[in-house]
């Protein structure tokens, strides 16, 4: 279990997420995409913190930091697709071409 | 078998399983299938973190996502069309551009992880690094952990004002209407 493995896994599950949230048209794909973004750069931040910052605390809070982003774009993103759901009935990105209400 | 095999082992299962469960989330044909496919794909991810000694993130990783996939698959059930895969389903656009941008960064990120020259300071298996956390987060890190707590509760403030369909005083798309005084109006037919 290298550093590099470590990395190169992490840079696979961006690339995942990266694709996810360019090519999907559901909303709640799109987000599922961005998850698995935050997911692979989680794994770089411990694989990091494991292999190179002789495990300073500091490292951890970083992460929870991360989670604390994950779950924020998780609520506040369902909290949207609530909200625009009921005022345009859209649910995939190709029915908001207007931004205005 | 000795231990550092097994936990190459069990990383190179619990990787391969990762990335492989990421991608199926989006070749799946129903959207709650798709749910728990990366509900797995997070499960190895918190399992490698497990491997790399910072057990308490890689448990509260699993625990986090599960709760968040489950509501997931709510939503997916509530506002999609198709949730129990029925119909292929295969919602993309702009794919080639998508494809390309994955694998570009990608190679991109391989190539520093790859080339760049990190510094070799591994966790010292004597401390527990469970414990130190735990010091930093009530001791030096505190801010940042209250920030953190703080910034949540501004996030359920604004989701419930964003969802909810009526304010106090009116439904959202009419905007804010003054509250009824008069009672004997309301009760009239």
């Amino acid at each position: 279990m290298t550093l590099e493995a470590l990395l190169v896994v992490a840079a696979a599950l961006f690339a995942v997420g990266l694709y996810g949230a360019i090519s999907q048209q559901s909303f709640v794909m799109l987000m599922m995409g961005l998850e698995l973004m935050i997911n692979g750069a989680l794994l770089a931040l411990i694989a990091l913190w494991a292999h190179s910052t002789g495990g300073n605390p500091q490292g951890q809070m970083l992460a929870i930091v991360f989670m604390t982003v994950m779950a924020i774009e998780m609520a506040l993103g369902f909290a949207l697709i609530t909200n625009v759901y009921r005022v345009r009935r859209a649910d995939i990105t190709e029915k908001l071409r207007k931004l205005k209400g | 078998m000795n231990r550092s095999l097994t936990v190459d082992v069990l990383f190179w299962c619990f990787a391969a399983g990762s990335v492989l469960t990421g991608y199926l989330v989006f070749r799946t044909d129903s959207m709650v299938r798709a749910a728990f496919w990366l509900l797995a794909s997070f499960v190895g991810v918190g399992a490698i973190l497990v491997l790399l000694a910072a057990e308490f993130l890689g448990v509260v990783l699993i625990l986090m996502m599960a709760g968040e996939m489950l509501i997931m698959a709510v939503v997916m059930v509530m506002f999609m069309m198709n949730p129990a895969g029925l119909n292929p389903m295969f919602m993309v656009h702009q794919h080639r551009f998508a494809v390309a941008a994955g694998v570009v960064s990608f190679a991109g990120l391989s190539a520093v992880a790859l080339t760049v020259d990190f510094p070799d300071q591994p966790v010292d298996p004597a401390v527990d690094a469970t414990a130190e956390l735990g010091f930093e987060l009530l001791g030096d890190s505190m801010l940042v952990f209250q920030t953190a707590g703080v910034a949540l509760l501004a996030t359920m403030i604004g989701a419930i004002a964003l969802a909810s369909r009526n304010g106090r005083f009116g439904t959202a798309d009419e905007g804010s209407l003054e509250p009824a005084l008069d009672i004997e109006e309301l009760e009239s037919p």
